[in-house]
Formats: C-alpha cells, structure tokens, sequence
C-alpha cells in the first residue's frame, strides 16, 4: 500500500517536472538541426517561474470559466499522470480508467480550454476553439480504434496490463499490424499536442495559429499553469506511445529499484522520441488547415487495417 | 391554477416513481379491469424493465413538474394534455396487452401531439408530427394485430409462449414492423424528422419530457419486442439496430453542430443519443444469438444505463434552455451571449448538463459511453469477420460522436453564455425564478450522482438486463465500493476517484500556484483587439463561425449552399452599401427520402380521385361490386 502511494507520488513529481525538460529538448534538438544554437533545455522552467512570478490580466469581459480552465486543465494531467503507465506497469489510479477514460480527460481539457477561449469574446480565441475542438473530435476515433487494435492482440483494455502482456509477447509487438497502429497513433499524438504538421507551437500569426489562438488572452500564473499542461499532455502522450509500443523495460512493482530502473528506460526512450519529433518539425511543414482532417483520415485507415489485420490473419 | 395542476402533477410523479423503483428493484404484480376496454380489457403487470422505465419517466417529470410551476404561470391551456400525456408514459411500460398498450401509446402520442400544437407558431411541426406518429402508430398497429393473429392471444405473457413455435416468416416480419413503428418514436435517423421540429416548438418543460422521456419509450419498445415478446432473433436483428444506432449518433450530432437554435440542437442531439443508446442494443441484440449471453447483459447494462442518463442531462439541458428563453425571449444563440455572468445558476446547470451530454469525466454521460465501448471492444468471442468489421465502425462511430459531441456543446456553452452579450434582450437577461432554479439544480445533481455513484446504479441495471437475457451473468463486477470492472480484468473504472483525484488535484494546485508564485490579484483590462480601442459583441466569433470547419470538413454531408448579394455603389465598386449573406445547409433526407415520397404519394391520390366522381350511380356500382367480391371470395 505504502508502496503504490509512493510509486505514484513520484510517478507525479516525474511527469510533473519532466515536462517542461522534453518540451526544452526538442526546442534545442529543433534549433540545433537549423543551425541555431538555442536556448538551453532549462529555459521552458525559466520561464515557467517567470511566469508564475508575475502579476496576471484577465479580460473585463470573462466569467469564472476563465479563471478556472487552468487550474482544471492542469489537474487533469495530474490525474492522468496517475492513469498512464509512466514508470511502472502498475500505475497508482491504474484501476481508475484505461485507455477511453485518459482520452475523456484530455478532452475534458481541451472541453474547458475552448470554453475559456470563446470566454474573452476576441475572435482570435473562438477562431482557436473552434479549431482545436475540431482537430480533437475528428482524432477521436483514431485513438480509439488503435486503442482496440491493441486491446484485440492483448485482450484487455486496462493499460498497464497491456504494456505488460505485449512486453511478454514479442511476436505481438513486432507484428507489421501493430506498426500500422503505431503509425496511427503516432499522427494522432501530432493533431492532440499540437505539433508540426498539424499546428506549430512556435508560431503566433495570426491565421495559421490552433491552441496558440485559444490561449492568447492567458497571461502570469494562468499561462504558466496552461502552458505547463501543454507540456505534460505532450510528455504523457510521448510515454503512451513508447510504452505501448515499445513494451520493454517497463517494471511491474513500484519498488524504489524498479522505479529507477523504469525512469532510465523511459527516459531512454523519450530522447529518441524527442530526436523523431524534432527531425519530423524540421523536415515537414505546417498543413493547410483544411487538409488536416485528410492526414486525420489517413490515420483512421492505419488504424482500421491494424484492426482488421487482426480478424482477417489469425 | 396552472401551480396547482403542476403541483399535482410532481406529487403523482412521486408516487409513480416510487411505484417504478420498487419494480426495479424486483417487485412484482399484475392488475387486470376487464370492463375498463374491449377486446381484453386493462390489464398491467410490474417487471423490473417496466419499473426501471416508469422510474425515468417519473423521476424526470418530477423535476419538470416542479418546474413548470414558475415557468408555465401564464400558459394559454394545454395542462390537462400535459397531466394525461405524464399519466399515459406511466402506463405504457405498465401494460400488459395490446390493447392497453396500443390506447396508452396513442393517448401519450395525442396529447404531445395537442402540447405541440397548441403553440401558434407550431403549425408545420405539429402536421409533421401528427403524419409520423401516426404512420409509426399504424405499423406497431398492424404488428400487434399480425401477432395476435398468428397467436391467438392479445396478452404479452401468452406472446412470450407461443413465439417458439412462429413460422420465421411472421416472427421476422412482426419484428420489423413492431421496431419501425417504436425506432420512430424513437427518433432515429431517417425516421427523425419529425423531432426536430415537434420538441423545440413545444413549451420547454413539455421539450425535456418529450426528449428526456418520450423516444425512451421508443428505446423501451424496442427493447421488449426484440428480447422479451419474441424470443432470442437472429444477429441481423442486432445488425441493423447497431447500424442504424450508429448512423443516427453520428448524423444526429452533425446536424446539432450547425444548428444554432439552441433548442433545435438539443433536439438533435437527442438522435445522437438515441442512436448510442441502440448501438448498445444492437450489440446486445447480435451477442445474445451467438453464444455470448454474457456479453449481451453487458451491452444492455450500457444501453439501460445511457437511458437512464439521457433522461437525466437532456431534461437538464431543456430546463436550460427553457430559462434563457424565459430571460432573453430567443433560441437562436446568435442573439446571446454574457449569459454566464447575468445568469450564474442557469449557467452552472447548464454546464454541468453539457459535460454530461459530452460524455466528459466524472459525470454520467462518460460512465454509459465507457461501458458501450468496452461492450463493442470485445467483439472478438464473435468469431465473424463481417460482425467484427460492423463492430469496429459502430466503435469508431461512437468515438467519432463522444468527440464531435464535445465540439458541439463547446458551441452550445460557449457562444450562449460566455463572451459579450450579442443582444439588447441578452443584455439584460435577468436570473431564473428559484422553483425553475431548483429543478436545475435538482437534475444537475442527479447527473453528477449517476456519474460518481455508478457503483450503486449498476447492480439494479444488471438484475434487469440479467431478466431480458435469460439469467446470463452479467461480467461487471464492483470492486472495493468504488470501482467497476468489467469481465474479470479486461477493464475497470472508478469516475469516484477520478473525481476525488481531480479535486485533489485542485486544491493542491490552487495552494501550490499561491506558494511558488506571485499571490497578486488579477489585474482585469480589455481584451486584446489587436490594437482596436473598443470592443464589440460583432468581434466575438459566431456561433456560425465556429461550426463553419465542420462544415467544410463534411460538406459532402451539409451540402452547403452560399450565397452573397453586394449592393455597391454605382461610382465605385469598392463601396459597399449593403451586403446580404446566406448560408444554408440542405438535409438528404428531406431531399432524397421524402420529397420523392411526398410526390408519389401526391401523384398516387390524384391518379385515385378519378373513382370519387360525385355520381350517386358509381358509387352504388361499387357498393354492389364490393358486395359480389366478397360473397365470391367468402
């Protein structure tokens, strides 16, 4: 018992403090491939304290939403860092949810996020909400049905187990069917954090902008608690994809030997995902608006064929 | 006057609803008046599924009641159609032969009917609705009839019998005249137009018990005929319920998307949920064939379930409705706006009711959707390829609609409420009376109840869903009192956590941010306008705007039609006079299903107009005609 408690305090305090690092990596590894020296991988912590440091503006014209989304938005990452397996298989809320009810928690987020945006009444923010809520709904059945192409293979649906089972079967990890869902949930994780090609976190103009425009009126606290969220939810989908697809290395006990050993495996696995990420960010450019519900649909057909992979060769 | 009879009508509900929680929880009786109607008489029995389903009906009409006591103070009539519409959905779950079923269902259906038509604007709405009600009425009409005859017996208990030993013919052509007629009280797509018109143009305590309750008996009917009166039928049965389940989540919550008639769009999405509803029947309807009785329990849990909360958040979110109609005199959300700030408690509802219908964490809408999805995710004990593959589409159907659903009351909140007032009306919106407040408040709270409580609702539903499927043991489990699993360890759930952990979550958010930071309060400044000094409700985005990417993304569907008439000026045509815009949406099924309908039907009765010539000496010509026909036949 004591065990799972502080398996799942530092489970948290992982998440929580190694957001921002993954977010600093890419954004040097990014800076570094155009021939930039960039900042440090520390600075997003900087700017976080910087943030938090300073006295907030809220617009005259907005309600309780407002002041509420950020606070609510982080708290939904923390609850989901509880759900993920990050370091160990056997997360501390493991029983609390699986795979449907981490997408309902960050859509829960993203919910409450294009609520605040529409809040300020500036057209930027409804031009944000509209955007994000649409790239969120339509990634929605892809994540789903990858999801369930996992869960065919595994037969369950409950995370940690699925780590567990897939790491003891190698046959099941390394099927070609299991790539394609890979490649899915791969585009997915793209469109839910707001990456190149689907939005650029890197730019404010005006027209191009999705979750940047959302997020505009937010300022001191509110936007570090907001963009320290963005961070966490991009950290969390990271892991998810390392660990369901690349199922080794990931403890079964939350023991203090085992929890360090789960940190250096994933901590392993997230640099290589940084160095995809930020080769990928180099190497495409952002997608007309309009074409993005095309690579969306691409990524439900990988999905789709994952799944029927499975009826179809037994 | 009117307080009175709504008065009555809460404290009946009361009484009803505790009559329905007692068959829900396993009592049982019957009640039979033979002089009360011919070919019969009135006759009702009590089983669970008639108790659960007179409990949502009641426990809904007693917020709605209590309700429409502020809110229907100076209605021109209709209370007494509103008493024997209440009273008729009690005894329709009730009834335990044809006939007093068929009375019941037609008295409910007629006294929506005069509900609806009694407001003035509604007259198109009505005609549609009397045209589909009855068409509906006319097919369970002819099913009943068709089952008596094959039978032999008017009584429900007497069907169950005698069913086994149904030609296949008769049982397959009664089922899909019995579910046409109940998927079209139902609402289900294509069978929905009517609904979208009636339920908006009704008063709005009358929309939540029309959308709340109402299509539930549809869902109730559904349910009896295919698991209970005619005995276990084939997967296509399942097949096609789970189809049309599908399709109509997915079209409905298209449709409530750019819909900016807030009570229209409730309407909408009231098909969106009917339709995840029937894909939990469905997949019930094709596991219980193939030997996956267990399963089958599972998916009808979910299905009862998301019953359950419907009624709940769709009468939740009328009542909303129905309070800023009340304070701003519009349902079009263009013309609201600010109402967060005029109207904290219709707000507060209002939101709590659109996380449920959202299907978002921890409220009950997540909890009946999570459990239609693990229902649909193990699909695999049914070893048929082409099943699997309608599995997989109804799974990403219904995740396609969670999230399109969320997009859309993102909409329905936002634009409504939050931002600047769009109106002069919307400016001075003024808070709702306290009865209305309280009935809010008393739905919201069942909402969050049958989310965090799951535990507790789960086990009733299992016993009714164990009764439909036979005693099959249904695989959910409670686990330590707050958590739900679901066969053995393929998945669990527990919104009490995820709830208890969220506000934890919070509060040590809102001491740590304190601690780290700055505590400065808030400075509060305009919002940025891009360098504009005053801004106005015309800068906000439009409720248009916003549903204008799902627009563009399934035009195929929308079929958008634009048009731009520019007035100019006759010295330059850089200066722009006036400018008018239009942008209309065309429904399919108006244009491919029932405008070439209408037109044959008009061409058919026009063709049979030639027999009625006005001539006394035909129509005695036929008369004798009809008489030598039948004497030769008999």
């Amino acid at each position: 018992m004591i065990e799972i408690v502080i398996g799942g305090l530092v489970q948290i305090l992982a998440v929580a403090l190694g957001a921002p690092l993954v977010v600093g990596l890419t954004r040097l590894l990014k800076a570094r491939l155009v021939g930039r020296r960039g900042p440090s991988p520390g600075q997003p912590y900087r700017d976080l304290v910087k943030l938090l440091g300073k006295t907030p503006v809220v617009s005259s014209t907005t309600s309780w939403i407002f002041t509420f989304t950020p606070y609510l938005l982080a708290a939904t990452m923390l609850v989901a860092a509880l759900v993920v397996p990050v370091l160990t298989s056997r997360p501390a809320l493991g029983f609390a949810g699986n795979a449907i009810l981490l997408m309902a928690l960050f859509l829960l987020g993203t919910f409450f996020l294009a609520l605040a945006g529409l809040d300020a009444g500036s057209a930027f923010g409804g031009m944000g909400a509209s955007r994000e809520v649409a790239v969120a709904a339509l990634a929605e059945p892809t994540v789903i049905v990858a999801i369930f192409a996992l869960a065919l293979r595994a037969d369950t649906i409950d995370l940690g187990a699925l780590v567990e089972r897939l790491g003891r079967a190698p046959s099941l990890a390394l099927n070609p069917a299991h790539l394609l869902a890979l490649a899915a949930f791969f585009i997915v994780m793209l469109a839910e954090t707001g990456r190149l090609p689907v939005d650029n976190p890197a730019t404010h103009l005006e027209l191009t902008m999705i979750h940047e425009a959302m997020v505009l009126e937010y300022s001191g606290r509110y936007l570090a608690l907001v963009e320290w969220a963005s961070a966490m939810k991009l950290l969390l989908f990271m892991t998810l994809l390392a660990n369901l697809f690349v199922p080794w290395g990931v403890p079964a006990s939350a023991a203090p030997a085992a929890l360090a050993l789960g940190a250096a495996v994933l901590a392993l696995k997230l640099a290589v995902l940084c160095v995809a990420l930020a080769l990928l960010e180099t190497a495409v450019a952002k997608l007309r608006l309009f074409r993005v519900p095309e690579l969306l649909a691409g990524s439900f057909a990988l999905a789709l064929l994952s799944v029927m992979a499975v009826f179809l060769v037994p | 006057m009117s307080g009175a009879v709504y008065g009555f009508a809460a404290l009946a509900s009361l009484a009803a609803g505790a009559l329905g929680v007692h068959g829900l929880l396993g009592g049982t009786w019957t009640l039979a008046v033979p002089w009360l109607l011919p070919l019969g008489g009135l006759e009702l029995a009590m089983d669970r599924l008639a108790g659960l389903f007179i409990a949502i009906v009641a426990l809904t009409a007693l917020p709605v009641s209590w309700y429409a006591i502020a809110y229907d103070r100076d209605a021109r009539g209709g209370r007494g159609a509103y008493l024997a519409f209440l009273g008729a959905m009690i005894v329709v779950p009730l009834a335990a032969n044809a006939m007093t079923f068929l009375v019941a269902w037609e008295l409910m259906s007629l006294a929506s009917w005069l509900l609806v038509a009694h407001q003035r604007e509604a007259a198109r709405a009505a005609w549609v609705y009397a045209v589909m009600t009855h068409a509906g009425f006319a097919c369970l009409l002819i099913g009943m009839l068709w089952l008596t005859a094959a039978t032999g017996t008017m009584a429900f208990a007497d069907w169950r019998a005698a069913v086994p030993g149904l030609d296949p013919t008769t049982r397959h052509v009664v089922w899909a005249l019995l579910a046409l007629g109940f998927a079209g009280k139902a609402g289900v797509i294509p069978l929905h137009v009517w609904l979208p018109l009636a339920h908006p143009a009704a008063p709005s305590h009358v929309s939540a018990l029309m959308s709340g309750v109402m299509v539930k008996l549809g869902v109730y009917g559904l349910v009896r005929v295919s698991l209970d009166w005619l005995g276990v039928g084939p997967p296509w049965w399942g097949v096609v319920i789970l189809v049309v389940g599908t399709c109509s989540a997915v079209i409905g919550v298209l449709y409530a998307l750019v819909d900016h008639d807030l009570k229209r769009l409730l309407a909408f999405h009231t098909i969106e949920n009917v339709g995840i509803i029937l894909i939990g029947l469905g997949a019930a309807l094709v596991f219980q064939p193939v030997g996956a009785p267990e399963l089958a329990a599972l998916a009808l849990v979910a299905a009862l379930y998301h019953t359950v909360n419907h009624a709940a958040f769709k009468a939740l979110l009328f009542l909303g409705a129905g309070s800023v109609l009340h304070a701003t005199g519009t349902r079009n959300m263009e013309e609201m706006g600010g109402l967060a700030r005029r109207m904290p408690w219709t707000a507060a509802c209002f939101l709590v009711g659109s996380i449920a219908i959202a299907g978002l964490p921890p409220l009950n809408g997540f909890v009946s959707e999570w459990l239609t999805f693990q229902a649909l995710l193990q699909n695999l004990s049914v070893a048929r390829p082409a099943l699997n593959l309608a599995f997989a589409l109804a799974l990403a159907g219904l995740a396609l609609t969670a999230g399109l659903a969320a997009a859309c009351f993102v909409k329905a909140f936002g634009i409504s409420f939050l931002g600047l007032p769009r109106s002069e009306e919307a400016r001075h919106a003024h808070e709702a009376p306290a009865a209305m407040r309280a009935a809010m408040v008393a739905l919201a709270a069942a909402c969050v109840g049958l989310g965090v409580g799951a535990t507790l609702v789960i086990p009733a539903l299992a016993a009714v869903a164990a009764d439909l499927t036979r005693g099959a043991a249904v695989p959910i489990a409670v686990f330590g009192g707050v958590t739900v699993r679901v066969s053995d360890d393929f998945a669990s759930v527990s919104t009490l956590t995820v709830a208890g952990a969220l506000a934890a979550a919070l509060l040590l958010l809102a001491v740590g941010v304190r601690l780290v930071g700055s505590t400065a309060r808030a400075r509060v400044g305009d919002t940025w306008g891009c360098g504009r000094i005053l801004q106005t409700a015309r800068m906000e985005y439009t409720a248009t705007a916003f549903s204008s990417p799902f627009k563009r993304v399934f035009d195929f569907f929308y079929r958008p039609r634009r048009r731009l008439d520019l007035d100019v000026h006759p010295e330059s045509r850089f200066f722009v006079r006036s400018l008018a815009y239009e942008s209309a949406t065309r429904s399919i099924f108006d244009d491919w299903l029932y405008a070439p309908l209408m037109a044959g039907l008009r061409h058919t009765t026009a063709t049979a107009r030639a027999l009625q010539s006005g001539s006394a000496n035909l129509y005695l010509a036929y008369i004798l005609a009809a008489l030598l026909l039948m004497l030769v036949l008999g």
